[in-house]
């Protein structure tokens, strides 16, 4: 596992995953599709006034830490200016990280994914052009955020993390964070970052 | 009925017409996720910044715990701090202190 480079004349983005790895990465953006459409359907607006106005995005912060994370507060201490902030801008903001997510699975099955288990041996290479590379940039930082807030990461806790057994489910997910971090540098550093 | 009058002016009247009220910030916020290089990158990316500014801003962040990004009008800071939740950077939007 090498992470992102680019070829330098044509600009391309490219990178090489197992089998195993495209699929987990296809699983957390899928993951990240569902949660960001799901409490989207929960949310519409219930007040028939607020309704006939149109105006139906939500209010208030969505109650799910995950989702209050990928989908911020814009003021401190204006709850009106927040509300009305949110329901101009959080639908469309759920939908771009939706979309962002759903490119990674479309990348990762145009470039040869089975839909079913995989087999042994497969490889998957990707190749993409710098914008669908910056769909992919923003997307790994939702998936980062995602899995960052179920774990409740913080500051220099990385002694923590590294001390669990690595049997605990836990450590598990905090390797594949890790191992996700690790691929958005790369890619930053492909992008010029 | 009125007619013009000369009066003196303290400032120019061109700040006057161009930004009426107090200035508006975007500040980011410091998270324990978000890598250093990225966030520098979202900098440059967005505001157009020199990679030499877009470092100084995120090490505020990281240090300090935010720094303020950008400044101009309230529509414009709202056009910002919904680009940065669009890159996943933790930020709000207030008056200029």
């Amino acid at each position: 596992m090498t992470g992102f480079s680019r070829h330098r004349r044509s600009g391309v983005v490219f990178a090489t995953f197992s089998g195993f790895e495209a699929e987990l990465l296809r699983s957390l953006a899928a993951q990240l599709v569902e949660l960001l459409r799901d409490e989207n359907a929960a949310e519409v607006e219930i007040d028939p006034f607020e309704a006939l106005l149109d105006f139906s995005g939500p209010t208030t912060a969505p109650e799910d830490p995950v989702l209050a994370r990928l989908l911020p507060t814009a003021y401190h201490d204006d709850d009106e200016a927040a509300a009305d902030f949110r329901r101009f801008t959080e639908k469309s903001l759920r939908t771009s990280k939706a979309e962002g997510a759903s490119t990674i699975i479309e990348t990762l099955e145009e470039a040869g994914l089975p839909e079913d288990p995989v087999e042994d041996g497969l490889m998957i290479d990707v190749e993409m052009g710098p914008p669908v590379a910056m769909t992919w940039l923003r997307s790994f930082t939702d998936i980062r955020l995602a899995l960052a807030t179920r774990l409740g990461v913080e500051d220099g806790d990385e002694e923590y993390w590294a001390g669990l057994p690595d049997e605990d489910p836990m450590a598990q997910a905090h390797d594949i964070y890790d191992w996700v971090g690790y691929l958005q540098e790369t890619l930053v550093g492909a992008l010029g970052g | 009925m009125t007619a013009p009058s000369p009066v003196e002016l303290d400032e120019p009247l061109g700040d006057l017409l161009t930004n009426p009220t107090t200035p508006w910030v975007t500040i980011v916020w410091n998270d324990p996720v978000n890598l250093m290089s990225y966030v520098s990158f979202v900098f440059q990316k967005h505001f157009g910044y020199s990679k030499k500014k877009s470092e100084k801003l995120m090490m505020e962040v990281h240090n300090d715990g935010k720094s303020a990004v950008s400044a101009g009008s309230r529509e414009e800071m709202e056009r910002d701090v919904q680009a940065m939740h669009e890159y996943g950077l933790w930020a709000t939007l207030e008056k200029q202190e």
